[in-house]
């Protein structure tokens, strides 16, 4: 298993449509990635509402993982989209 | 058949057979169940991808923030998660369209939870669910109809996006829910179609019924007579004279307006100018925040569109109703009385900055002046501050919305300080009645004749003319033309309004001397509810 946690650099959060264009990308990462917050149990990365529910702000840390070939690419992938602002 | 009583909240009549905004199918756990459990879950995953097909679809045809909003719904209906979860209710034996809804609602309640932006994205969500049912039952997709004749639309209540869809046919709107100041009665002026809201009885009319509906008075008549049901829209004649009282006193019959288009097609009017741009249009929605340059050109085609007609910019009214994206705000418990208007200046200097900034450059691009003025204000302190920072970016006229009770109780002190103030009386009267302007049922709280928000409006106007100082009105109550008269009478020198609201002001002012307005001020402060107020006012006219 392999984890990576980021600070959300998204001004407004993990909103709709930073969610999406996340989730997109964990979708089409290869391997299942999960995505977790402090207090809440992981969700699937590739569920735009199961991120939305996460209600992650700016600023926030996020803790992805996932396991597998690949995955640790995958996860450097998704860390920097997390780290730039999806808008 | 009874004639049904609403609140009129956009003037004008119209006589169409009545149509409802696509009552959703509701679905039920006594619904019959499909044979084969895996071929239901294969529908559920072949509806959720037609319900995003067909949005996505609408997003193409849709303009760029109603794309992005239509596009991102598409994308909820494609995941994962609510498929399986849907799958596994499924399996457990619910029917199809049920399992759908309750793996929705799973999502919804979460949504719920989290407030804020989050919360208001469960209509999105539920808007979704509500296709996909209606895809696996068969029936016609929910949304607004177009039949290709004139029709009344009906709806408990209308949501931004339900608006994006208004085609030509919708004559007129009635809705259940929705108060003096909700998004269908702001919509509905801005685009001159009458409308009633609060108007419960309507839920019990069939479809297809023809019905009368009266945006001034707010009635609703099902099978009106003959003579009416030719009936097209009525509104008075535009008068293309500036506004003025029956002896010659000018009084200002501005445009609200919130958009580029808006000032082109309100600058085509005869009206004096803008007496409320509202800025936040801008912004709403908007992932990131426009630029100065952009800002500025906006500004500028604004200011160009009406020559030498003053122009009221006021500056970005973000907060509790009007959650701006890029501005992250949190959750507050009370947010009606939490950071926002200028308030949010406080957090985010720079956006304010930025949009003096662009105004001033606009003004000068454009080779006129422009008005400028911040929403919630409470004291002459904070209305002092913005009007340095406006002045240090070179804007020479400076003012502040009157919304706050404090701000009306010390406008004598706030005149010191600033150029023109303009009476909010939507949030004025929100504020001193302690009325959340969205509960419809505190409608009559919210009334804009409540004797109590006339004696602010009248504290208003005489420091007004104690400092010679404009008072301007830019809430809905500028555009009761009765009203208008009791806010000359009380001082007021300028009404902002819907344009489609101008003509029946224009030709009420023109019956009464500035003496008349100011005896029917005196009797409607002497009522002692809204109701006798208004009455009493009428009358006497």
């Amino acid at each position: 298993m392999s984890t990576r946690t980021v600070t959300v650099a998204s001004t407004v959060g993990l909103h709709a449509r930073p969610a999406a264009t996340f989730t997109r990308a964990a979708a089409g990462a290869g391997v299942p990635v999960t995505i977790a917050v402090a207090g809440k149990d992981p969700v699937n990365a590739a569920s735009m509402l199961s991120v939305m529910t996460l209600g992650v702000e700016h600023g926030q840390e996020v803790t992805l993982a996932a396991e597998g070939e690949g995955a640790d690419e995958a996860l450097d992938a998704l860390v920097e989209l997390l780290a730039t602002d999806l808008g | 058949m009874i004639t049904l009583q609403g609140r009129g909240v956009s003037p004008g009549v119209a006589c169409a057979p009545l149509v409802r905004l696509g009552a959703p199918v509701v679905t039920s756990a006594a619904d019959p169940v499909g044979a084969d459990p895996e071929h239901e879950r294969v529908r559920v995953g072949e509806a959720l991808a037609a319900v995003a097909a067909d949005l996505s679809a609408r997003a193409e045809e849709a303009d760029g923030e109603i794309a992005d909003i239509l596009t991102t719904t598409a994308a909820m209906a494609l995941d994962p998660s609510l498929l399986a979860g849907a799958g596994e209710h499924v399996a457990r034996g619910v029917p199809t369209g049920h399992a759908v809804t309750l793996a929705i609602e799973g999502f919804c309640t979460q949504l719920d939870a989290l407030g804020g932006y989050m919360a208001e994205r469960v209509t999105d969500l539920r808007d979704v669910g509500h296709r996909a049912a209606a895809h696996l039952a068969g029936v016609p997709m929910p949304g607004v109809p177009a039949p290709g004749h004139p029709v009344v639309l009906a709806a408990r209540d209308l949501a931004p996006a339900d608006t994006a869809g208004l085609g030509p046919d919708v004559v007129a709107l009635v809705t259940e829910q929705g108060g003096p100041t909700s998004h269908t009665a702001i919509l509905a002026r801005s685009r001159g179609l009458p409308a009633v809201v609060g108007c419960a009885g309507i839920a019990d009319l069939a479809e297809g019924t023809m019905v009368l509906v009266d945006g001034s008075s707010g009635e609703v008549r099902p099978d009106p007579p003959a003579e009416c049901r030719t009936a097209a829209r009525v509104l008075e004649p535009e008068a293309d004279t500036p506004g003025a009282t029956a002896d010659g006193h000018r009084v200002a019959l501005l445009a609200n307006i919130g958009t580029v288009d808006d000032a082109r097609a309100a600058a085509a009017t005869p009206t004096e100018g803008v007496g409320l741009f509202r800025t936040e249009f801008l912004f709403l929605d908007r992932r990131t925040r426009p630029d100065v340059a952009e800002q500025t050109r906006t500004y500028a085609d604004v200011l160009r569109a009406f020559g030498d007609r003053r122009v009221v910019v006021r500056t970005l009214d973000a907060g509790s109703d009007k959650p701006v994206p890029f501005l992250p705000l949190g959750d507050e418990e009370n947010p009606a009385l939490g950071v926002r208007g200028l308030r949010t200046a406080g957090r985010f200097p720079d956006v304010l900055d930025d949009q003096l900034a662009a105004l001033a450059a606009a003004a000068a691009a454009a080779g006129r002046e422009v008005d400028v003025m911040a929403p919630m204000v409470a004291t002459a302190e904070e209305a002092e501050r913005f009007a340095d920072r406006a002045r240090a970016h070179g804007l020479s006229r400076v003012g502040v919305m009157i919304e706050v009770p404090a701000a009306a109780l010390r406008a004598r002190e706030v005149m010191e300080v600033v150029d023109f103030v303009s009476i909010g009386t939507n949030d004025l009267g929100q504020y001193t009645m302690a009325a959340d302007r969205t509960a419809g049922e505190l409608g009559d709280l919210l009334d804009p004749w409540q004797p109590a928000l006339l004696d602010l409006v009248a504290l208003v106007g005489d420091a007004g003319r104690l400092r010679g100082r404009p008072v301007g009105v830019c809430g809905e109550a500028a555009a009761d033309p009765l009203l208008a008269a009791v806010l000359v009478g009380l001082g007021v020198g300028s009404l902002s309004m819907a344009p489609v609201s101008r003509a029946a002001v224009h030709a009420r002012l023109a019956r009464h001397t500035v003496a008349d307005c100011a005896h029917l001020a005196d009797l409607a402060r002497a009522s002692r509810t809204a109701a006798e107020a208004r009455r009493g006012v009428e009358a006497s006219t």
